[in-house]
C-alpha cells in the first residue's frame, strides 16, 4: 500500500483542448496517472474540457467532469467531490497554472485540499524565471545572464546589459507563447510588448542569447526518499534558438562524453532537489557551448511534459504512471519495471537503439504566417522513429511525417521549396545559405540540398551550428544515395542493398532515387534476401528478458517479434498529429483496440506518434512503433502471419493515413475488416458517389470536376457561383475555398498542386446561409444502422465542420428534416455496405436536405458523441467489424444524448501574428472542448469558457455587420440591450439599430479614424464584438478588429448564428449561473428515467 | 576490411574491422553504458576480455587525453554496432578508430550487437575470437574453444605496476577535476597517507582519493603486507582489477594479514572480492556479470538507492559470509552482494565503482567514509 494513507480521493486535472505546445501527450500521461491511482485503490475525480480523450472515458475515473478548466468550475467540483488531494502534474502547463490559481484564490485552503506531485513553492521556483535563476545561482549552476521585467521600460534597461540577440520569455505561458528572439531594438520592443501582454502575470524574462549552443534535455525522476534517476537524455539537433518542440531531437544524447553527461546528470539532481519537486518527473533543459564545453541550465518543468511522453516511448519507462505512484508516497524501488518484471523502477533505462523525433508543422494552412522557428513553438504534431542507428531512425522519422513529395530529402530542387524558382546558381547559393542560417520547417531539406551540392561539413556547421557528427551522418546518407543512383537497381549487390536498408532508406525512397517502381525495389530486395526484422524495446539493452511486445523494425540478423498463433487484428493508427487529423482519431484507434479485445482478438497496434495513448505499450497486446507506409505495414503483416494465422487490418479509425493504404493492402492480399476499400473509394470518387446518390434519389448540391481553368469555368457556369472548390482526397479541408467569381476561380486553379485526372479539383455549388448538420452512424454486416447522433452546426455551412461549434440534440431542426436525415443516412450506409462507422454531412437550405459529403470511417466527432451519449461509438463499431452485430451488443435504437452538449473548436492564431482569424472551409482549429448542461445556452457558455472565451455578463457589445445581416442582428442586439449591455456600432450598423429604436453609440472602423473599434478593444471598453465579414473592400478593417480582439482576449463572433448562441449563453450565465455535473451523473439520470 | 567474431558455442558474426588489423581472443562480455567508451577501453579490469558495447553509436566524441583510466587501452578486443568515422567534441584529440589502431586493439563493427548480447545473457559470457581479413568461421570457433577460461586466471600480474610510486595528478587531470569532477563532500582535515594496492587500478580512484585530500602511494599487487605497513599508511586501499579473485592468492594472504591490524581498509570491485576471500568468504562467477552504468544498489542502513557504475564477472557468495562481516549494499537487479563491512574493524568494501568514470557519481560518499575511518583511527 502507498505510504500516504491520508489520501483517498484525488482530483486529476487534464490539459484541456489540443493546442500547439500542449497536445495529446497529456491524454497519454493523464490516462496513465488515472489507471495508476485507481490500481492503488484510490478514487479518482477527473476534470478535462476535452472530450476527445481517453482519460475522459467514464470507465477511467470514478467521477469524470468534462467542464471548463477555470478556477470557478474547479471550485464547484472541489466543493462537490471533496477530494483529499489534487494531482496537477499530468495536465501540462494548464493544470499547473490552474493549481497556482486555486492556491492564490484560497480555494485549496478553504476545502483542505493538498497538492501532490508538486508543491506551490516548487511550481513557482520552476516557473518564475527570476526565482529559478536565483535558485540556480544558490546551488552554483550557471544560467544565461538575465533579468525580469514587468514593463517595457524595465525590459529596455535590461537588454542594454544582456545584449543582442536577446531572448524574451514570458512567465507562465505554455510552449513559449509570446516569446521570441530579438536581433535589434525594434524587434525587441515588439516582442517584449507582446510577451508582457500575453503573460498571465505580465512579466517577461530578458535573457542573454545562447543561440547556437548545443541543446540537451534530461528527463529525471525523484521519490519521497530523495532517490533520483535519469530516465532519458535528449539531444536537440537544432541548436539553441529553436523551441525544443520545433527541433528535431534524438535520444539518447549522442555527442556528450561521459564527463559531460555526468556533469549534466549531477546538475539535474541538484536542480530537482533545489526546486523542490519532491516526487515525480521533471524535464530540465541545458545548453552547452560547443567551443569550450561551458554548460548552463535553461529551464525546468516540474511536471510530465511532451518530452517525458517522448522519453517514455523512447525507453519503455512509463514516466507518468510511475510519477503518479511516487506522488502517493511509493519509493522507486517499491515499483516494479513492467517490461522486465524482475527489476525495480529505481534504475536508469539504457537503450540499444536510436530514437529520432521530427516535428510536423501545418504552415500550409496559414500562408501569411512567418515560418521562422524561434523560441515559440509552431509545430502541431510530431513523429518518432526508432532504428538501430541514427541514420535509420532519422530516415524512418522523415518517412513517418507523410509529407508526400514535399518530404523527399533527395529530390531535385524544384520541389525542394516552392517560394523561389531556381535561377542562377549564385543566387541559389545565397538563397540556400539563408535557408540554412534562418531555421524554418524546411531547413532540413535545404541542408540535404546543400550536401547534394557538395557543401562541406565545416561550412554547414558554421551556417547551422548543428553538431558536425550529425552533419557527417547526413552526408553519409547523401553519399549512399549517390552510390545507389550510380549502381542502379539491376546491378545492386546484397551488400549495397543491405547497407541502404540499414541506413533507413524506404523502398519508396529507393524507387524514387533509382527511377523504378516501389514494387520493383521490393522484389529485388526479396531476391537478395534483405528483410525486415523486429527488435524489442526493453529499457535495459537486452540485459534482461522483455515480457512486453513493444517493437520496432530494423535490418539485422535476429528477429524478436515472436508472433503468436492467436486470432489477430492489426489496427493502423493515424500518425503524427496535424490540423484535421488529431487526437480524435487516436481516441478511435484505442477504442478499436478495446472493442477487438472484447471480441477475443489479439490486437496489434501500428503507429508512429509518441504523444498518443495508442502507442502506450499496454493499450494493445502488441505494439509496433513504425511509420504508416505500405512497406512498413506489410513487413509487420508478413511477420505476424508467421504465427500461421490470417492477419486482418483495420483502416477506418486512423483518419486519412490508414485509408490511403487500404487499396494497396487489399491488393497485397490483406483482409481489410469492416467497410470494403471499394466502398471507401466510392465515397471519395466524385463520379461514382454522384451516381450513387442519383440512384438513391438523394439531393446534393450541383457539382463537377475539373483539371484545368477552362473546365473549372465550365463547371462553375453550370452549377452557378458561389462554388466550393477543393482537391480530391484531402482531410481537414486542405486547400478548400469558397469562390465567388471567375477571376478567383482562375487563380485557384493555377495555384492548385497535384491535379490530375485521378485527382481532379472538385467543384460544388456553395449553399449560402444553409444550416449544416453532421451525422455519425454505426452499421453492422446484418445491415442494421444505428445513428450515433445528429449534430447541428452553430455556424452556417461554409465553415469547415471541424472549425464549427455544434450541438446535440439539434435544437433547430424540425421533425420532418430529422426524419429525412435519418432516412438518408440509413440508405447511404446500406448502399455502401458500411460495417463500422460512417460520417455524413448535410446542408439544409430552402427546406431541402442536401448531402454534402459521406465518409465511411471514424470521424472527428465520434469521441464527442461517445461522451454525450455515454456509449463508446468507435468500440461498438470495432465489435461490429469483429462480427458481433449491433443487436447482439444490445444496440438497436438510435442513440440519444444524456443532456445538451456543445462542442467548440480552439485555434492556434495567437502563435501566428499576421494571420487572419476568419474561418472558412479550410480547417484551422487544433482541438476542441465540450460543454454540457440542460439548456443550450448554458452548454454553449461552458463550451466557450472551455475554449478560453469567457463571455461577458455586462459591459459593451460592439456590433458591426454587413447589410445582409442587419435584419437578423436586430433581435440579437435587442437581447443584449435587455440584458443590460451597452450597444456600440460602426456607422451603418449603429444607424440601423437606432432607426429600430435601440440606443447605440458609434465607433470608427479601423480605416475611418481613431479611436477606432480596434483601439476600443485594446482599451477594454468593449467586452464583446459581433463582426460579420463586410466583403473584400473592408477586409483589412475586419481583420484588424478580429486580431485586436484575439490578442486582448475579447470574444469576437463572426456569424449571426454564433451571435445568437452567445446571447443565449450570456442569458443562461446571468440567470442560472455556472454549474458542474459529472458524466456519470448525466448517464445515471438517463438510465433511471 | 571484413572481420569475424566467433564464439565458443559455434555462433559467429560477420562485420567490418573497426580497429587494428589482426586477431585477438578473450572472454566476450557486454557493457550497457551509453557513454564512456574510452574509460571502459582503458579500465584494466577488462584485461583478457572482448567488450561489446550495447549502445549502438560508438566513437562519436572521439578520444581525449584526460578520459583514460590507465596508460593505454586494456581490453582484449572491442565490439560495436556502428563506429563513428569522425570525432566531434571540443576536447577530442583524435578519432576512436585511430586510437584503437595506434594501440593495436582489434575491433569489429556493423554486427547485430543486440543478438550477441542476448546470446551472452542467456548462455552466459563465453570465449571468443575477433579476426580481421578472410577466415573460415568454423576455424575461428575452434580457436575460441582453445582460449583459456577466466576462472582460475590470475590476470592481476599482467596489469599491476612493477614498482611502487607516488601518485601525482598531472595538470591535465587537474583541469578535468576542476570542470567535470565532483566536489568532494569534504576534504581530509590533516594529510592522510593511503597505500593503494594496484590490482589494475583505475586512475579516477586515485584522482578521487587525492581530491579528498589524501596522499597516495601505489604498490604492486604482490607487495608484502609488512612492506606496506612500513610506509605507515593511515589507510589501505584495495583496487579493482581483472580476472578470478580466487586465483590471486598472494593478495588474499596479504589482505588477511593486514586485516589483523587496525589500519582502515577500503576495497573496490576486485579489491572487494579479495577482501571477502581474505575474511573467509567464497566467490563465484556470475553468468554474464554486471557491466554498465545503471545498476541500482540499495544501502541497507539508510534505504537509499544509488545508481552505480559496475564492471565485474565474479561476486562474493552470501552463503559463505563469516560472522565477522555484514552486507551493507545489495544489487536491486539480482540481489547480489554489493557492499561488505567488518562488524568490528574499520574495513569495508563495495563491489561497484564509486569513482565512476564512466558512470554516475552517486556513491562518491564512500571516499568520505574512508576519510572518516582513517581520521577516527588516528584519534583513537
Amino acid at each position: 500500500m502507498p505510504k500516504r494513507t491520508d489520501i483517498k480521493r484525488v482530483l486529476v486535472i487534464g490539459s484541456g483542448p489540443i493546442v500547439i505546445g500542449q497536445a495529446c501527450e497529456f491524454d497519454y500521461s493523464g490516462t496513465q496517472a488515472c489507471k495508476a491511482l485507481r490500481s492503488e485503490g484510490l478514487e479518482v475525480i477527473l476534470v478535462n474540457s476535452n472530450p476527445a480523450t481517453i482519460m475522459t472515458d467514464p470507465e477511467l475515473a470514478d467521477r469524470t467532469y468534462v467542464e471548463p478548466l477555470t478556477p470557478d468550475a474547479l471550485e464547484k467540483i472541489i466543493e462537490r467531490e471533496k477530494p483529499d488531494a489534487i494531482l496537477p502534474t499530468v495536465g501540462g502547463q494548464t493544470a499547473l497554472n490552474l493549481a497556482v490559481q486555486l492556491d492564490e484564490l484560497g480555494i485549496l485552503k478553504k476545502y483542505h485540499v493538498a497538492l501532490i506531485g508538486a508543491s506551490i513553492p516548487a511550481i513557482k521556483v520552476a516557473e518564475d524565471r527570476l526565482l529559478f535563476r536565483d535558485a540556480m545561482k544558490e546551488i552554483g549552476i550557471a544560467v544565461p545572464a538575465s533579468g525580469v521585467a514587468k514593463s517595457l521600460d524595465e525590459a529596455l534597461t535590461m537588454v542594454e546589459q544582456t545584449g543582442y540577440p536577446s531572448i524574451i520569455r514570458p512567465s507562465f505561458t505554455m510552449g513559449g507563447v509570446g516569446g521570441g528572439i530579438a536581433y535589434n531594438l525594434e524587434e525587441f520592443k515588439e516582442i517584449a510588448g507582446r510577451g508582457l501582454e500575453l503573460s498571465p502575470v505580465h512579466e517577461i524574462l530578458v535573457e542573454e542569447s545562447v543561440i547556437g549552443w548545443k541543446e540537451f534535455e534530461l528527463e529525471v525522476m525523484r521519490d519521497a526518499a530523495d532517490n533520483f534517476v535519469v530516465i532519458c537524455s535528449i539531444e536537440n539537433i537544432d541548436p539553441m534558438g529553436v523551441h525544443t518542440g520545433d527541433s528535431i531531437t534524438v535520444a539518447p544524447a549522442l555527442t556528450l562524453t561521459d564527463k559531460e553527461y555526468q556533469r549534466m546528470r549531477d546538475a539535474g539532481r541538484r536542480i530537482i532537489r533545489r526546486v523542490g519537486v519532491e516526487t515525480g518527473g521533471s524535464n530540465i533543459q541545458f545548453a552547452i557551448n560547443p567551443d569550450d564545453g561551458r554548460m548552463v541550465a535553461i529551464e525546468m518543468n516540474p511536471r510530465v511534459s511532451r518530452s517525458s511522453a517522448l522519453a517514455s516511448k523512447a525507453t519503455g519507462f512509463p514516466i507518468a504512471k510511475i510519477a503518479a505512484k511516487l506522488a502517493l508516497g511509493y519509493h522507486l524501488d517499491e515499483i516494479p519495471n513492467d517490461i522486465t518484471r524482475v527489476t525495480p523502477a529505481s534504475f536508469e533505462p539504457t537503450i540499444d537503439y536510436v530514437v529520432v523525433k521530427i516535428p510536423r508543422w501545418n504552415f500550409e494552412k496559414f500562408p501569411q504566417a512567418d515560418r521562422t522557428l524561434t523560441t515559440q513553438m509552431k509545430s502541431v504534431g510530431e513523429a518518432m522513429a526508432i532504428g538501430r542507428t541514427f541514420k535509420e531512425a532519422f530516415l524512418k522519422g522523415i518517412r513517418s511525417l507523410e509529407l508526400g513529395k514535399e518530404g523527399l530529402l533527395f529530390k531535385r530542387p524544384q520541389i525542394d521549396d516552392h517560394d523561389d524558382q531556381v535561377g542562377a546558381s549564385d543566387h541559389e547559393d545565397t538563397e540556400l545559405r539563408r535557408k540554412l542560417v534562418i531555421p524554418t520547417d524546411r531547413r532540413m531539406w535545404a541542408l540535404f540540398r546543400a550536401l547534394d551540392k557538395g557543401w562541406d561539413i565545416d561550412k554547414l556547421h558554421e551556417l547551422t551550428n548543428m553538431d558536425p557528427w550529425f552533419l557527417q551522418q547526413f552526408k553519409e546518407l547523401v553519399e549512399l544515395r549517390k552510390t545507389a543512383e550510380m549502381i542502379g537497381l539491376r546491378d545492386m549487390s546484397f551488400d549495397l542493398m543491405r547497407t541502404l536498408k540499414r541506413a533507413g532508406f524506404g523502398d519508396g525512397e529507393l524507387a524514387d532515387i533509382l527511377g523504378v517502381s516501389e514494387s520493383g525495389v521490393r522484389e529485388k530486395r526479396y531476391e537478395l534476401d534483405v528483410k525486415t526484422v523486429f527488435k524489442r524495446i526493453d529499457t535495459c539493452a537486452a540485459e534482461f528478458e522483455s515480457f512486453t511486445p513493444y517493437m520496432y523494425s530494423t535490418f539485422e540478423r535476429v528477429c524478436e517479434s515472436a508472433p503468436t498463433d492467436k486470432q489477430k487484428v492489426i489496427i493502423l493508427g493515424s500518425g503524427p498529429n496535424r490540423i484535421g487529423q488529431g487526437i480524435e482519431f487516436d481516441y478511435c484507434c484505442c477504442h478499436a483496440v478495446f472493442g477487438f479485445k472484447k471480441e477475443g482478438f489479439e490486437t496489434v497496434m501500428v503507429n508512429c506518434n509518441p504523444e498518443t495513448v495508442s502507442t502506450d505499450y499496454d493499450t494493445a497486446d502488441r505494439l509496433y512503433f513504425e511509420p504508416l507506409t505500405l512497406e512498413d505495414v506489410m513487413a509487420i503483416v508478413e511477420r505476424e502471419r508467421e504465427g500461421n494465422v490470417d492477419v486482418s487490418c483495420v483502416v477506418q479509425f486512423g483518419g486519412q493515413t490508414p485509408l490511403k493504404l487500404a487499396l494497396a493492402l487489399q491488393e497485397a492480399g490483406v483482409t481489410i475488416l469492416g467497410t470494403s476499400p471499394d466502398s471507401i473509394d466510392l465515397a471519395e470518387d466524385r463520379q461514382r458517389f454522384n451516381q450513387l446518390l442519383w440512384d438513391l434519389g438523394i439531393p446534393q448540391p450541383a457539382s463537377g470536376t475539373a483539371i484545368s481553368k477552362a473546365e473549372a469555368r465550365d463547371v462553375a457556369a453550370k452549377v452557378g457561383f458561389p462554388v466550393v472548390v477543393r482537391p480530391s482526397y484531402v482531410l481537414g479541408g486542405r486547400a478548400m475555398a469558397i469562390v465567388y467569381d471567375v477571376a478567383t476561380l482562375d487563380r485557384y486553379m493555377s495555384s492548385a498542386v497535384d491535379v490530375s485526372h485521378d485527382r481532379p479539383i472538385l467543384i460544388d455549388r456553395f449553399l449560402e446561409h444553409a444550416k449544416e448538420v453532421d451525422v455519425d452512424c454505426v452499421a453492422d454486416d446484418t445491415g442494421a444502422v444505428v445513428i450515433g447522433g445528429i449534430m447541428e452546426h452553430i455556424e452556417e455551412a461554409g465553415i469547415h465542420s471541424g472549425d464549427s461549434s455544434c450541438v446535440v440534440p439539434p435544437p433547430g431542426l424540425g421533425d420532418r428534416h430529422l426524419a429525412t436525415i435519418r432516412d438518408y443516412t440509413r440508405r447511404i450506409a446500406k448502399a455502401l455496405k458500411v460495417v463500422g462507422l460512417m460520417n455524413t454531412q448535410y446542408a439544409i437550405k430552402d427546406d431541402t436536405v442536401y448531402v454534402l459529403e459521406v465518409n465511411p470511417r471514424a470521424s472527428r466527432t465520434v469521441p464527442y458523441l461517445s461522451k454525450a451519449n455515454g456509449v463508446p461509438l468507435a468500440q461498438v463499431a470495432a465489435r461490429a467489424m469483429a462480427g458481433k452485430s449491433l443487436a447482439e451488443q444490445g444496440i438497436t435504437d438510435d442513440m440519444v444524448p444524456a443532456g445538451v452538449f456543445v462542442k467548440s473548436p480552439v485555434f492556434p492564431f495567437v502563435r501566428f501574428p499576421g494571420v487572419d482569424t476568419i474561418l472558412g472551409p479550410e480547417m484551422k482549429s487544433t482541438g476542441e472542448v465540450m460543454g454540457g448542461a440542460d439548456s443550450f445556452g448554458m452548454a454553449f457558455a461552458k463550451a466557450m469558457l472551455g475554449a478560453g472565451q469567457r463571455l461577458p455578463e455586462s459591459g459593451a457589445v460592439c456590433i458591426s455587420v454587413n447589410n445582409e445581416d442587419k435584419g437578423e442582428v436586430l433581435p440579437i442586439a435587442r437581447g443584449f440591450a435587455e440584458l443590460g449591455f451597452a450597444l456600440i456600432g460602426t456607422r451603418g450598423t449603429a444607424a440601423y439599430l437606432r432607426a429600430q429604436g435601440l440606443e447605440c453609440s458609434v465607433v470608427f472602423k479601423v480605416n475611418e479614424g481613431r479611436p477606432s473599434l480596434a483601439d476600443e478593444i485594446v482599451n477594454r471598453s468593449i467586452q464583446l464584438v459581433v463582426n460579420t465579414p463586410h466583403g473584400r473592400e473592408s477586409f483589412f478593417d475586419d481583420k484588424a478588429v478580429r486580431r485586436a480582439a484575439m490578442m486582448a482576449g475579447v470574444p469576437c463572433i463572426t456569424t449571426i448564428t454564433g451571435a445568437a448562441a452567445a446571447l443565449e449563453a450570456i442569458r443562461a450565465l446571468k440567470t442560472e449561473g455556472l454549474d458542474v455535473r459529472a458524466l456519470q451523473d448525466y448517464y445515471a439520470a438517463v438510465a433511471s428515467s | 576490411m571484413n572481420a569475424i567474431l566467433a564464439l565458443e558455442d559455434g555462433t559467429w558474426f560477420q562485420g567490418v574491422s573497426a580497429g587494428a588489423p589482426g586477431e585477438t581472443t578473450g572472454e566476450v562480455v557486454f557493457n550497457t553504458s551509453l557513454t564512456g567508451y574510452q574509460e571502459i577501453l582503458t579500465d584494466p579490469s577488462y584485461a583478457g576480455q572482448i567488450v561489446t558495447m550495447t549502445a549502438p553509436q560508438i566513437g562519436n566524441y572521439g578520444v581525449a587525453g584526460a578520459d583514460t583510466e590507465s596508460s593505454k587501452p586494456q581490453v582484449a578486443g572491442f565490439v560495436m554496432r556502428d563506429a563513428s568515422p569522425m570525432a566531434s567534441n571540443w576536447r577530442a584529440t583524435g578519432s576512436l578508430r585511430d586510437y584503437l589502431i595506434r594501440h593495436h586493439i582489434v575491433a569489429i563493427g556493423d554486427i547485430d550487437t543486440r543478438a550477441l548480447t542476448r546470446i551472452l545473457r542467456s548462455s552466459g559470457v563465453m570465449r571468443g575470437v575477433i579476426a580481421t581479413g578472410a577466415f573460415e568461421a568454423a576455424e575461428l570457433v575452434e580457436r575460441a574453444r582453445r582460449v583459456p577460461h577466466m576462472e582460475g586466471s590470475d590476470l592481476v600480474k599482467q596489469v599491476t605496476t612493477a614498482e611502487a610510486y607516488d601518485f601525482e595528478t598531472s595538470l591535465a587531470d587537474a583541469v578535468t577535476d576542476a570542470s567535470f569532477g565532483v566536489t568532494p563532500l569534504r576534504r581530509a582535515t590533516r594529510p592522510l597517507k593511503v597505500a593503494a594496492y594496484d590490482y589494475g587500478i583505475k586512475t579516477n580512484i586515485l584522482r578521487r582519493l587525492v581530491a579528498h585530500g589524501c596522499q597516495v602511494r601505489v604498490f604492486p599487487a604482490s607487495t608484502p603486507a609488512a612492506d606496506v605497513l612500513a610506509w605507515r599508511p593511515d589507510g589501505i586501499f584495495l583496487s579493482n582489477g581483472p580476472g578470478d579473485p580466487a586465483a590471486v592468492t598472494y593478495a588474499i594472504d596479504n589482505i588477511r594479514q593486514l586485516a589483523e591490524g587496525t589500519t582502515p581498509m577500503f576495497g573496490i570491485c576486485l579489491g572487494h572480492q579479495l577482501m571477502g576471500l581474505a575474511l573467509g568468504a567464497r566467490t563465484y562467477k556470475l553468468k554474464f556479470g554486471h557491466r554498465g552504468g545503471n545498476h541500482p544498489v540499495k544501502q541497507l542502513d539508510s534505504g537509499a538507492i544509488e545508481i552505480t557504475s559496475q564492471n565485474h564477472g565474479f561476486a562474493v557468495d552470501p552463503d559463505s559470509l563469516p560472522a565477522s562481516t555484514r552486507v551493507t549494499h545489495l544489487n536491486l537487479y539480482d540481489g547480489t552482494i554489493e557492499g561488505l563491512r567488518h562488524v568490528s574493524k574499520p574495513i569495508f568494501s563495495v563491489q561497484y565503482h564509486p569513482e565512476a568514470s564512466p558512470g554516475p557519481h552517486d556513491a562518491d560518499y564512500l571516499f568520505q567514509e574512508f576519510l572518516d575511518e582513517m581520521e577516527k583511527t588516528q584519534g583513537a
